[in-house]
């Protein structure tokens, strides 16, 4: 992958917005930016209903997710261009979570909802409705998600990549500043993580940073190479940012999601659990 | 998803009163308007919250009255806007409770 086949501009986007076969998509936690106003002919997804187990905590499975596409009027043939609110954190996930069930070509359109807003693009509020498919998913590609034995196997041997902010990794924060602080969890990092914040990937607009300075950002920060890598946060969203930047922006091979995140890691009894801003021993 | 521990990331309605659930002497909450410098309120500005090396903390978008709130801890912070009228910063040093501040973009 590359920037050229995962990414869209905005004024690609805008010039599309009516080809046969594109189909755009807005994804939120909290639709309600969508009913103010979206992208024309884009549908909409909600992160919290449409894309996770009402019991469990998983995300749909692959039957779910075929009713889920079938019945927005997604066909496996579409181009799916991804875009929302949260400098995409959300649309990067589900892009993660398309490319999970095979979906042949999908895109994130850069900078998502803030830059197109930022460029004064119009948003419109016409209900919109696409004609029902019969979309049949992949298997889940579990090449590109981790799990919690995974991710304690990983530490001081795998590169493990916190994308929270700082203040996060360290211990001091236990969520990110836009929610309340009372979490359940204990408060740190996975010992040996090295700290990439999603944020140094992306300019102020929300569009992402040009190749030569993501490969420094992670050359910076340590990130070898040579090694299989697993990235988080607290819910797995900004870290679908991040590993879209490895593997779909920078190529890397063998890059995972580890969706649990901090939310689970940091409820783990007996795991161990590292404070401060260094990465710390394993 | 119902795992208690694991309420989402997207930007709580900004112009919500404060839950009543919420503890004030444990949160740091910084709170306030973003101003045109013509002294309108902005709604709809990208507020985003630095920390004190200046790295991204948070982001939030004002609600029609221009309003936007975080939740961080005590310390130095910054507060950076963007909107189509233009962009604005505003350092603050916060304290357990409410601080209030506003950022005026131009």
């Amino acid at each position: 992958m590359s920037r050229d086949t995962a990414l869209v501009s905005a004024e690609w986007a805008e010039k599309n917005l009516d080809a046969p076969g594109v189909v755009f998509v807005e994804v939120d936690e909290d639709t309600s930016a969508y009913d103010t106003g979206h992208i024309a002919g884009a549908i909409k997804l909600d992160w919290k209903t449409d894309l996770q187990d009402q019991v469990r905590r998983d995300f749909v499975n692959k039957a779910q997710f075929e009713a889920l596409l079938s019945e927005r009027g997604i066909g496996n043939d579409d181009v799916v261009v991804l875009y929302g609110g949260n400098n995409n954190w959300f649309a990067a996930y589900a892009y993660w979570y398309f490319k999970l069930y095979g979906h042949r070509d999908v895109k994130l359109l850069d900078g998502g909802r803030k830059k197109w807003e930022l460029d004064a693009r119009p948003l419109v509020k016409d209900a919109v409705t696409r004609p029902a498919t019969q979309y049949v998913a992949q298997e889940p590609d579990t090449s590109i998600r981790a799990f919690r034995d995974e991710v304690v196997a990983a530490i001081g041997t795998k590169n493990l990549v916190d994308v929270r902010s700082p203040d996060e990794f360290a211990g001091r924060l236990l969520a990110p500043a836009h929610l309340p602080q009372e979490q359940a969890q204990r408060a740190g990092h996975i010992p040996t993580a090295i700290s990439v914040p999603w944020s140094k990937a992306a300019n102020e607009d929300g569009t992402f940073k040009s190749d030569d300075e993501l490969r420094k950002i992670y050359a910076d920060a340590g990130l070898d190479d040579g090694k299989e890598t697993i990235a988080y946060c607290r819910i797995g969203e900004r870290s679908s940012h991040s590993w879209f930047v490895l593997q779909e922006l920078l190529g890397h091979p063998n890059v995972k999601n580890y969706d649990g995140s901090w939310t689970e890691y940091g409820s783990l009894v007996g795991v161990p659990v590292a404070l401060g801003d260094e990465p710390g021993e394993a | 998803m119902t795992a208690p521990t694991a309420a989402g990331c997207a930007a709580p309605d900004q112009s919500a009163p404060l839950p009543a659930s919420l503890d004030l002497e444990k949160e740091t909450v910084i709170t306030g308007q973003v101003l045109a410098e013509s002294g309108d309120v902005v709604p709809g500005a990208y507020v985003r919250l630095l920390d004190s090396t200046g790295e991204f903390t948070a982001e939030v978008v004002t609600s029609p009255t221009g309003q936007f709130r975080f939740f961080a801890a005590p310390g130095n912070w910054t507060l950076r806007a963007l909107s189509r009228h233009g962009n604005g910063d505003t350092a603050v040093t916060a304290n357990r409770g409410i601080n209030e501040v506003s950022v005026t973009v131009a």
